[in-house]
């Protein structure tokens, strides 16, 4: 069962994570809203040292303004990035 | 936000000064084409699980590696490592082999 | 190689000057010992070189857009299940979850994966090299629009730019817009239109 629905409003990760992972680090941190609720995928912690990636992760694609990652964006408010992010690193955004 | 994030590895660029694009195009050499069918074909054939372990693999190649090792020499040296740690081949074989190779290039 | 290929239509000779790099020998020493354990064969690799080379933009990503430019129906589904659709029309949809991404006069889509070359390769073929580029992967997330400027891609300052960074087991592909004055067009001739760069999202569709 996904945890987040399409519009909740979530956090992406910054915890310290020495494996293989899937989170660049220009989104850890930040704040997004679930676009799109995509797939259910192994980790890729695991999957790299060749192991199951159990348990199967809900795969996100969060919404970010583009204005709310890079301070000075030459873009106007609206553009955006989205970025596919593993359940496993996203926490309820606090309003 | 405290502490700015660091970047998990040398390949983790989004966001960082980037140059010039260069959007020439080249022909692919034979050895690069039989590169990459390599990867496809041993995942074909179950010895590539997972792409998470060919990055990985690549990733673990070093900043240094990652850097200086064009895109086709980074997936040989991720496929050997990743061939030798699953059994299919061992390092020795593989030295011997590439020491072959060189006599024979002279 | 051996003789028996040269009917291919790729021929898979030699390349002169010859590999050297350390880690170029390396990777014909691998295949050397592929090979010579049995994991696969001569045969099975130029099966396989040849495969990834039948796969070209043209011939596989710009059907899909030229169908959905003239079915609906075909484009509904093709942005609900990216990998029916395309399996719908004869083409292997790969293992990875196709998500196709539409361009409207609201929003213009724009594919790139940071973290390494992630790229819908059963529909475009091999990526272009500055696609897997660390200058195209660094920037086009943090200024897409000087990107496409110098990919000759003006975006209206109302458009939304919308970059999808693709770092899980997803591939995108990006409908372009349909240009105008092409309403008489046939399928195939609206597929000419139909380059790979608009299907990564640097380029548009272009004009008849």
């Amino acid at each position: 069962m996904a945890r987040f629905a399409i519009g909740d409003r979530v956090r992406i990760s910054d915890r310290e994570e020495a494996r293989h992972h899937r989170v660049p680090a220009y989104v850890k941190g930040h704040e997004g809203v679930v676009e799109r609720i995509c797939a259910a995928q192994g980790q890729p912690e695991t999957l790299a040292l060749g192991e199951d990636g159990e348990p199967i992760q809900t795969v996100y694609r969060i919404h970010i303004p583009q204005t709310r990652l890079w301070p000075g964006y030459e873009g106007p408010n609206g553009d955006s990035l989205e970025i596919e992010i593993f359940e496993h690193w996203l926490e309820s955004a606090r309003c | 936000m405290s502490d700015k994030p660091q970047p998990i590895g040398p390949h983790d660029v989004g966001g960082m000064p980037g140059g010039d694009i260069d959007r020439a195009s080249h022909d692919y050499t034979f050895w690069e084409r039989r590169m990459d069918a390599m990867v496809y074909l041993l995942f074909k054939k179950g010895m590539v699980r997972d792409w998470a372990e060919m990055r990985h693999q690549i990733e673990s190649l070093g900043p240094d590696a990652y850097e200086r090792l064009s895109y086709y020499e980074r997936w040989a040296a991720a496929t050997a490592a990743l061939m030798i740690r699953r059994g299919v081949v061992s390092r020795e074989e593989l030295d011997r082999r590439v020491a072959e190779l060189k006599e024979s290039a002279g | 190689m051996t003789d028996e290929h040269h009917s291919h239509k790729h021929p898979l000779q030699t390349d002169h000057p010859e590999p050297s790099s350390h880690h170029e020998l390396m990777g014909i020493a691998l295949n050397d010992l592929l090979v010579s354990k049995g994991i696969y064969d001569n045969a099975e690799m130029n099966a396989m070189i040849e495969s990834i080379e039948n796969i070209e933009p043209n011939t596989h990503g710009a059907r899909v857009v030229a169908r959905a430019w003239v079915d609906p129906e075909y484009k509904a589904f093709l942005l609900k299940d990216g990998m029916s659709a395309v399996e719908s029309l004869g083409l292997d949809p790969g293992y990875a979850v196709l998500t196709a991404v539409e361009n409207t006069p609201e929003v213009h889509n724009l594919v790139v994966c940071t973290l390494c070359s992630c790229y819908p390769r059963f529909l475009l073929g091999r990526p272009p090299v500055w696609y897997k580029s660390k200058a195209y992967r660094s920037r086009v997330v943090r200024e897409p629009r000087a990107v496409l400027r110098e990919f000759g891609t003006e975006i209206p300052t109302g458009v939304e730019v919308r970059v999808h960074d693709s770092t899980a087991e997803l591939r995108y592909i990006v409908i372009p817009m349909r240009p105008a004055e092409t309403e008489g067009m046939s399928e195939s001739e609206l597929a000419s239109l139909v380059s790979r760069d608009s299907m990564i999202g640097t380029a548009l569709a272009g004009r008849p």
